[in-house]
C-alpha cells in the first residue's frame, strides 16, 4: 500500500449498526432463545478434583416424571472426538467441575433437582494443584500415560510434564560474558478467567431427518459445528450453527462445553434443549488462563546496551495436556528488543484444574510481565530512564525475533517516544505513589475469512460475514467496504451469517477480524465493483477496462456517461442477474502490534488497597478503521490487565476445590476501580494490508502486568514478583520488610 | 407446587403472571415475559446486567422473587426510550461507543437512568460508585463515564 | 552446527528452528524451489530424520510475512524461509 492514504469513511466515528438492538435490549444473546416445546438441560459436575469414576448410576433421574432424558460419557457418538473427555469425563474426573452427566427436564429447576437424584461412586484421588506440585518427584500423576515431549531423549518414565520447548539466537555464554550489570528474577502469576460477563449458554433442536440446529454465544460457530458434528457422527451439512449475540469471550468461547451435550440430550428426548451455565459454573469449567512460574536473567553494559536474555518458563495446562499457550509464550517473552543473544526454554505442567483456554494475547501477559519487570530493575540498577533503556535496544524494522522471521516495519519505537512525551509521563509522583512502564507484544495472526456482499436492488448492500461481532467489528466491515465501493456507510447493512450461508471461516480470535475478515470484505467489495463496472459496460456497449469507479458510479470514460450504484442493480435483471461479491480468503501478512503501558499507582501502607491513580495505554494500530473502537480496546486490554496484576485470582482449598467461583469473589475491576485510561493510536501502516490495519485486539492485555507490578513495588520502595500484587500480599511485603 | 397469581405494570402495561415461590423476576422477567432484554452475568446480585427498577428503586431482578412484586411499578430496558426515539442515555452510549459486546449495556442503561434521576449532575467519582454494582469487562469503563455524564449534561440542559 | 551447504543467491534460505535443529542438525540450509512444496520436499529428502508432517502442520514465514496455509506458495529465488509453531490467539 501507499504511505499515506486518504480515506473517505475509515478513521471516521460512526455509529455502529448492532448498536441500536444493544441499547434497547432487542439484541438477542445465547440465553435469549426459546423454541416451541423446549425443555432446560444440566451438568452434573463433580465436586473432586482428582478422583477415578467406578460408577455412575443414572436410574433413579431416569424415572423421575420431569426427566426427559439422561446422558453420561457413554452416549457420546463419537468416543474418540478429539477434546471429548472434557465435555463429559470418561473414567476419570480431573478437576473439582468436570462434567460427568447431564439430565434434560420439563424446567431449568427440575433439571438441577434431577442432577442430585444420579449416583455416582468416585475413588478420591490425591490433587496436584501448582507447578511445583506437578513437578516433584512424588507428585501422584494424571495421566499415566503422559511422557514429556520435546526432550532431547524421550524420557522413560511417565511425569506431569506434558512438553519441553525451546528457542534461540546468538551465543548467551557470549552475551552474559559481555555484560557489566546483570539482573535475574523469578515470577509467578495465579490462575485467571477471562470474565465475560455473558455465561455459556444454547438453544438446541435434533432433527431426524433433517437440519439440526444450534443457536450458541461462540467466537467461532464453524469450530461449534465441526466439533459437534464429529462427537455426534453426523455430516456438517445437516447441522447449522447460528452464532448470537456473544457477551464477550477474550478466548474463553472458543472451546466447547455445552452444545454436543444438549444436541444429544435433544436428540434422547425429541425435545430443543436450552442449557446455560450459571456464574459458578463458568467459573468452575470453562476459561481459565494457565498460572504461571517464570525466571528470566538479562545482562546488560553499563551504557544500557542489553548484551544477552535469558528465560525459563513454566505454564500450567489445566488437566489436558497441550492447552496451555506455552509456544507463543516462548515466542513472544523477548521479541520488544533486539538483543543479539536470547534464549528461552518453557515447559508445561498438567495439574488438576480446568482444561486452559486462550485467553486474550494468549501466553503473553506473563511471560512478558517477568521480562519487563526486570527490565524496569535493570533501568534502575543501571540508573537509566526505562523508555531510554527500552528505546536504546529497540526492536524495530530488520531485528531478527528469536522465533524466526526478521520485523517488518513495526511501531515500538512511536510507541515509546509517545509514551515519554505523554501527559502522565510529565506528572510528578507523590509520597506512597509509583510509576512503572512496560511494553508488549503480540503477533496477531490471519486465517481463513468468508465474506459475501449481496448488491440489492437498490444499490444497497448486505455483508454477511463469518466472524462473530464481538466488539463493534460490524461496523468496521461497513466502513471498509463503503470505502472500496465509494459509497455511503448507511448503504450497508453487515450480518453474521449462519454456517449455512457462507463457507468455513475461522473464529473471531488472534486480533484477526479487522485485519482478516477485513480484507475478505474489501476483496468481496472489490468483486461487486468488477461486476458493476461490466455491467456498466454491457449497458453503454464498451470494454469494461473503459468504466472507471468512482464515488459510487460508473462512468464511460470512451463517451458521455455515468451509472449509479443503484441505476445498475436496479436493472441488474437486464444485464445478467443479481450482483453479489465475494471473499473467500486465507488471509497472510498479519503484522504484530506493540504497545506501551503508563501505570500510576498509589499504595495505602497501612492497609495494601492499591489504587490506580493514571493510565495511558499507547498501541500501533496500523490504520485504525474506527477509532473509537481501537482505543476501546486498548481500555478494556487495560483494565483486564490491572486486574490480572492487582487482584484476580483463583482459590482453591487443601482439597483442590475452587473457593471463589462468584463476581463477588474473582473481583474484577469495577468502575470505581479505575480511573480515565488515556489513549494514544501510534499508526504505522502494515504494509501486507489494503488500508494497513494491523490486529489491535489482544496486546493491550501485556503490558499492565508489569507496568502496574512495576507501580506498586516504586510505591512501597519492596519489589514484588507474584501476581496477583492483591492487598493482603503487599501488606505481607511491607510487614516482612520492617 | 402451586403457583402464585401475581399483577404489576411493566413498562407501563399491566402485566398478570404465575409463578414458583422460588422463581427470581429475573426469571418471570426472560423466561414467562419474553423480556429477555435483562440479562443475567451471575444470578447472585454481583454483576448489574439484571438491573431493573421496582417502584424507582434500582435492583438487581435476579435478587427479588416474582412473587414480591404483586402491586408494583416495574421498568425494564425495553420501557426506556420511545419506540421511534431512543433516550439520551442510550444516544450516549452508542455515540461515545460505551459498549463493545453489549451483554452489560441493558443493565447499565437501567442504573444510569436511576442515577440521573436521583443525581442530575454527577461527578466523575459519583458516577463510578453508582454505577460501581454493574460490571462491564470489555471497555474498562472509560466511554461508559464519558457517556453517562455527557448524558448528565444534555439532560440537564433540555430540563 | 554445520555450515550451509550451499550458499547462492538464487537459492531460497530456510532457517530451523532449535527444535528443528536437533533433528536437521544444522541451524540453516539453502534450497533451489520454486514452491513450498518441493521445498519441503527437498528438506525431507536432505534430513531423512525430519517428517513432512513435522513441519506440514507448522506456519511458515517467507520472507517475514507469516503465512498459515502455504502449500500452494511460490517461492522466489533469494527468499527466507522460517517454520514457527502456528500461532492461535484469543
Amino acid at each position: 500500500m501507499s504511505e499515506a492514504q486518504d480515506f473517505k469513511y475509515i478513521g471516521q466515528r460512526t455509529i455502529r449498526p448492532d448498536g441500536h438492538d444493544k441499547v434497547t435490549g432487542r439484541a438477542n444473546y445465547a440465553a435469549d432463545l426459546t423454541l416451541p416445546g423446549m425443555i432446560w438441560g444440566k451438568i452434573l459436575r463433580s465436586p473432586h478434583a482428582h478422583a477415578v469414576i467406578n460408577s455412575i448410576d443414572t436410574s433413579k433421574a431416569e424415572e423421575d416424571p420431569e426427566v426427559f432424558a439422561v446422558m453420561t460419557h457413554a452416549d457420546i457418538p463419537n468416543q474418540t472426538a478429539s477434546g471429548v473427555q472434557n465435555i463429559l469425563a470418561k473414567d476419570k474426573v480431573f478437576y473439582h467441575g468436570h462434567a460427568v452427566a447431564a439430565v434434560a427436564a420439563v424446567t431449568e429447576s427440575a433439571a438441577e433437582r434431577a442432577l442430585g437424584l444420579i449416583e455416582v461412586d468416585y475413588k478420591i484421588l490425591k490433587p496436584v494443584m501448582s507447578i511445583d506440585e506437578a513437578i516433584s518427584n512424588d507428585s501422584p500423576l494424571l495421566h499415566d500415560d503422559l511422557f514429556t515431549k520435546g526432550m532431547a531423549e524421550d524420557p522413560a518414565v511417565p511425569s506431569n510434564i506434558s512438553s519441553r520447548n525451546e528457542l534461540s539466537k546468538g551465543d548467551l555464554e557470549v552475551g552474559f560474558a559481555e555484560a557489566e550489570v546483570i539482573v535475574e528474577r523469578e515470577f509467578r502469576t495465579a490462575t485467571v478467567h477471562q470474565g465475560y460477563i455473558e455465561p455459556h449458554a444454547c438453544t438446541v433442536r435434533y432433527d431426524e431427518d433433517g437440519q439440526s440446529m444450534i443457536w450458541c454465544s461462540t467466537q467461532g460457530h464453524f469450530a461449534v459445528r465441526a466439533t459437534t458434528a464429529s462427537m455426534l457422527g453426523i455430516e456438517q451439512t445437516n447441522l447449522n450453527v447460528i452464532a448470537s449475540e456473544i457477551g464477550g469471550g477474550f478466548g474463553g468461547k472458543l472451546p466447547i462445553y455445552l452444545e454436543p451435550v444438549a444436541l444429544v440430550l435433544s436428540k434422547k428426548s425429541g425435545r430443543p434443549i436450552k442449557m446455560q451455565m450459571d456464574r459458578n459454573e463458568v467459573f468452575m469449567a470453562s476459561g481459565p488462563g494457565s498460572a504461571t512460574r517464570n525466571w528470566v536473567k538479562i545482562g546488560a553494559k553499563k551504557d544500557g546496551t542489553i548484551t544477552a536474555m535469558k528465560a525459563k518458563l513454566c505454564y500450567e495446562a489445566g488437566w489436558a495436556p497441550g492447552s496451555s499457550p506455552l509456544g507463543p509464550a516462548c515466542m513472544t517473552v523477548f521479541t520488544p528488543y533486539d538483543v543479539d543473544h536470547q534464549y528461552v526454554e518453557g515447559y508445561e505442567v498438567v495439574v488438576n484444574k480446568a482444561r486452559c483456554a486462550a485467553y486474550r494475547a494468549p501466553g503473553a501477559p506473563q511471560s512478558e510481565y517477568a521480562c519487563e519487570m526486570v527490565i524496569n530493575e535493570l533501568a534502575d540498577e543501571l540508573g537509566i530512564d526505562p523508555i531510554d533503556l527500552r528505546l536504546k535496544n529497540v526492536a524495530k524494522e530488520g531485528t531478527q525475533t528469536m522465533y524466526g522471521p526478521k520485523l517488518k516495519a513495526v511501531g515500538l519505537v512511536e510507541c515509546l517516544e509517545a509514551a515519554k512525551s505523554s501527559e502522565q509521563y510529565k506528572t510528578a509522583l507523590k509520597d506512597n505513589q509509583g510509576r512503572g512502564v512496560a511494553s508488549g507484544f503480540w503477533f496477531n495472526v490471519g486465517g481463513e475469512s468468508s465474506v459475501v456482499i449481496n448488491m440489492n436492488e437498490d444499490g444497497t448492500g448486505t455483508i454477511v460475514e463469518g466472524s462473530p461481532d464481538i466488539g463493534g467489528s460490524r461496523a468496521s466491515m461497513q466502513m471498509m467496504a463503503a470505502e472500496e465501493l465509494q459509497m455511503p456507510v448507511e448503504a450497508f447493512s453487515a450480518i453474521i451469517g449462519d454456517t449455512q450461508n457462507l463457507p468455513y471461516s475461522n473464529p473471531t480470535g488472534g486480533s484477526r477480524t479487522t485485519f482478516a475478515t477485513g480484507m475478505a470484505v474489501v476483496e468481496a467489495a472489490a468483486d461487486v465493483v468488477s461486476q458493476l463496472k461490466e455491467r456498466a459496460a454491457a449497458t453503454w456497449n464498451v470494454v469494461p477496462e473503459h468504466v472507471d469507479w468512482k464515488n459510487g458510479a460508473a462512468i464511460n470514460t470512451k463517451g458521455e456517461g455515468v451509472l449509479t450504484a443503484a441505476e445498475i442493480c436496479g436493472s441488474a435483471a437486464k444485464t445478467g442477474g443479481h450482483i453479489s461479491g465475494r471473499g473467500n480468503i486465507s488471509a497472510r501478512g498479519a503484522s504484530p502490534s506493540f504497545a506501551v503501558h503508563l501505570a500510576d499507582i498509589e499504595v495505602d501502607p497501612d492497609t495494601g488497597k492499591t489504587t490506580v491513580l493514571r493510565y495511558t495505554a499507547i498501541q500501533d494500530a496500523g490504520k485504525a478503521i474506527h477509532p473509537s473502537y481501537v482505543e476501546g480496546q486498548y481500555q478494556g486490554g487495560s483494565a483486564q490487565g490491572i486486574g490480572w496484576a492487582l487482584n484476580e485470582e483463583y482459590v482453591y482449598n487443601e482439597d483442590g476445590r475452587l473457593e471463589n467461583p462468584g463476581f463477588l469473589d474473582y473481583r474484577i475491576p469495577l468502575a470505581s476501580d479505575l480511573p480515565m485510561i488515556d489513549t494514544i493510536i501510534v499508526e504505522v501502516p502494515n504494509s501486507f494490508h489494503p488500508f494497513g490495519v494491523r490486529g489491535i485486539g489482544e496486546t493491550g492485555i501485556i503490558p499492565p502486568l508489569a507496568a502496574c507490578g512495576t507501580a506498586v513495588s516504586k510505591a512501597i520502595g519492596i519489589r514484588m514478583s507474584e501476581l496477583p500484587m492483591s492487598p493482603p500480599k503487599i501488606l505481607k511485603a511491607i510487614h516482612d520488610a520492617s | 407446587m402451586a403457583k402464585t397469581h401475581v399483577t404489576t405494570t411493566i413498562n407501563g402495561d399491566l402485566k398478570e403472571f404465575l409463578c414458583e415461590p422460588g422463581d427470581t423476576l429475573l426469571q418471570v422477567l426472560r423466561d414467562e415475559l419474553g423480556l429477555t432484554g435483562t440479562k443475567e452475568g451471575c444470578g447472585s446480585g454481583d454483576c448489574g446486567a439484571c438491573s431493573v427498577l421496582i417502584n424507582d428503586r434500582l435492583v438487581c431482578s435476579c435478587l427479588v422473587l416474582g412473587v414480591e412484586t404483586n402491586g408494583d411499578v416495574i421498568e425494564t430496558v425495553e420501557g426506556i426510550g420511545d419506540s421511534d426515539k431512543l433516550h439520551v442515555i442510550q444516544e450516549k452510549f452508542l455515540e461515545h461507543a460505551a459498549l463493545q459486546c453489549g451483554i452489560c449495556t441493558p443493565g447499565l442503561v437501567v442504573s444510569t437512568k436511576a442515577l440521573l434521576e436521583e443525581n442530575p449532575n454527577p461527578t466523575e467519582e459519583e458516577a463510578r460508585y453508582y454505577l460501581a454494582g454493574n460490571l462491564c469487562r470489555c471497555t474498562g469503563y472509560d466511554k461508559i463515564i464519558k457517556a453517562v455524564l455527557d448524558a448528565a449534561e444534555t439532560m440537564r440542559e433540555s430540563a | 552446527m554445520t555450515r550451509p551447504e550451499y550458499s547462492s543467491d538464487m537459492t531460497t534460505q530456510v532457517i530451523f528452528s532449535s527444535e528443528l535443529q536437533r533433528v536437521t542438525g544444522v541451524r540453516e540450509t539453502n534450497v533451489e524451489a520454486e514452491d513450498y512444496r518441493s521445498l519441503v520436499s527437498e528438506i525431507t529428502d536432505r534430513y531423512k530424520e525430519l517428517m513432512a508432517t513435522d513441519i506440514m502442520d507448522m506456519s511458515v514465514a517467507i520472507n517475514g510475512e507469516i503465512i498459515t496455509e502455504p502449500m500452494l506458495e511460490k517461492i522466489s529465488p533469494g527468499s527466507e524461509v522460517h517454520f514457527l509453531y502456528r500461532i492461535e490467539g484469543g
